[in-house]
């Protein structure tokens, strides 16, 4: 702890933009694209950084991945880079814009508003590494994005880097690291059975580093800045800043930028404010956690303060449940849309999801309780850890949470009640739109 | 060092034979599937995890660290 302290002092921290927005700077005041001549006058000249230099600095940041894993952005770095030189040294990268969570359009953002930024860190990335390819991986969908990206590829483009897009069909596990190098390597787009990990045989066989576009937007910044600058915002164990899609019963549904730390309060304030009185909170997207807002307020923005009640910011989604929604009804319809997103190859993740969107629909519906109900839990307990990727854990925690958290909501709903609005517990069956378009 | 199991799930058809041969270590959950209820083996039970894993027909049950078997 004192040794991150010592690295802010230690560190320049006259340059780079003070306080926020870091990632989203300029963008309030252009609505276009953030061309290369704007991206150079937002954050000034790229200083030169050796590949290990760039490896240290991410390392004394404290930088982690903001794809959902969390994972330390050094570490996979260092992996990728040792992997490399040991084999022969040429290594990929992999921007995976996938951006399947329905949630989230932090991605989009990045890609189609400031694809400089992602694709300098894209590049100070593989030459840490080694590697001589970045390939973008954008969904089917992406349509007007690849023309900013494309635009932004053939002026970055450079001798030894070939830098291309590639994109993959839709769905919600298509963005799942494995799946990608599959599907990058001409299979079908479907998570294998790690290992081995892309860093360790990936894409065509070569140590492979796969990040998301964020987590290469603040090795840019962290690159032009330090890692002192980094850490002038966030806390010591959470440094900088993050991108949150926040969406649900807030006035102005966006992507924000906000510091780690930020109480969970001030979140909601960001976008606008709330529309109507908070229930609850789902944190972390499809994959995430329902939080009731009671216990939510009193948290931070923060790995630790989360993983206090279970949560995890998953790629950065907030949606904000409000007291005229039903969350029995939404969670049913999102457990109903995930289970038809299982890649159908493990048949716990196949039958199970299936098993488990039926019975919770029954129980949100209030036509089955008590025994359904622990047959439910054993089921969402069962299932877990038991795919080859971890679609099966996400829908399991995510239902779990529900149950938890509307409990009481249960009982009303077999009672034929619902505490919702307008709302009357048969509709439970009804798709899922939570957080969808907003 | 120990032997552990492990099943590959895009390979496992739900046969059911490793559950059959190994109950100790190994149930099927409601649709047919194996949940192995304790991955580390002991060793008077590893005769028997080799006979399981060479007995499944879709080579989805695995033993790690047991150089005898794949």
């Amino acid at each position: 702890m004192s040794d991150a302290l010592t690295a802010v002092a230690a560190d320049d921290t006259r340059s780079g933009h003070r306080g926020l927005p870091r990632l989203l700077a300029g963008l309030d005041s252009l609505d276009q694209v953030i061309t290369a001549a704007d991206h150079e006058r937002i954050h000034g000249p790229l200083p030169p950084r050796s590949g290990p230099e760039l490896i240290e600095m991410i390392e004394r940041s404290g930088l982690r991945g903001r794809g959902g894993a969390d994972f330390p952005t050094a570490r996979k770095l260092q992996a990728v880079a040792s992997m490399g030189s040991s084999r022969g040294g040429v290594s990929a990268v992999i921007v995976n814009g996938s951006e399947t969570e329905p949630a989230s359009s932090k991605d989009a953002l990045l890609l189609t508003r400031m694809p400089h930024l992602v694709l300098e860190g894209a590049l100070l990335a593989a030459r840490a590494v080694n590697a001589r390819e970045v390939i973008v991986k954008v969904s089917d969908r992406a349509g007007d994005s690849l023309q900013a990206l494309q635009s932004a590829i053939s002026m970055r483009s450079q001798d030894r880097m070939s830098i291309r897009v590639v994109t993959g069909p839709e769905g919600y596990i298509a963005g799942e690291e494995s799946a990608v190098v599959h599907h990058l390597n001409g299979g079908k787009q479907l998570p294998t059975f790690v290992p081995p990990r892309p860093y360790e045989r990936g894409y065509r066989g070569r140590p492979t580093l796969i990040n998301n576009p964020e987590t290469l937007a603040q090795i840019a910044l962290i690159a032009r800045f330090g890692d002192g600058w980094f850490r002038e915002l966030g806390t010591i164990a959470d440094p900088g800043s993050v991108l949150v899609t926040i969406s649900g019963a807030v006035a102005h549904p966006d992507v924000y930028e906000l510091a780690f730390g930020t109480p969970i309060a001030d979140l909601l304030a960001a976008a606008g404010g709330t529309t109507e009185p908070i229930q609850a909170l789902l944190i972390g997207g499809y994959f995430g956690t329902w939080v009731s807002y009671t216990n939510a307020a009193q948290l931070r923005l923060a790995r630790n303060d989360l993983l206090s009640i279970g949560a995890s910011l998953g790629s950065g989604v907030v949606i904000a449940l409000g007291e005229s929604a039903c969350g029995l009804r939404e969670s049913a319809g999102v457990i109903k849309y995930l289970a038809g997103e299982s890649a159908g190859q493990c048949g716990p993740c196949v039958h199970g999801l299936g098993s488990i969107a039926q019975a919770f629909a029954a129980v949100a519906d209030g036509r089955a309780y008590e025994q359904e109900l622990r047959t439910l839990e054993r089921w969402l307990l069962e299932v877990r850890g038991r795919g080859a990727c971890h679609h099966p854990d996400g829908v399991s925690r995510f239902a779990q949470s529900a149950l938890e958290v509307f409990a009481a909501e249960i009982e009303q709903h077999h009672h034929g009640r619902c505490a919702a609005r307008n709302m009357v517990p048969a509709q439970a069956a009804a798709g899922a739109t939570l957080g969808r378009g907003g | 060092m120990s032997v552990r199991l492990r099943v590959n799930p895009i390979a496992c058809d739900g046969h059911g034979f490793c559950a059959e041969l190994l109950p100790e270590l190994i149930r099927l959950d409601d649709w047919g599937y194996p949940i192995i209820e304790q991955s580390d083996v002991p060793p008077n039970l590893v005769e028997l995890a080799r006979k399981a894993v060479e007995t499944c027909p879709t080579l989805a049950l695995l033993l790690e660290g047991d150089r005898t078997t794949r």
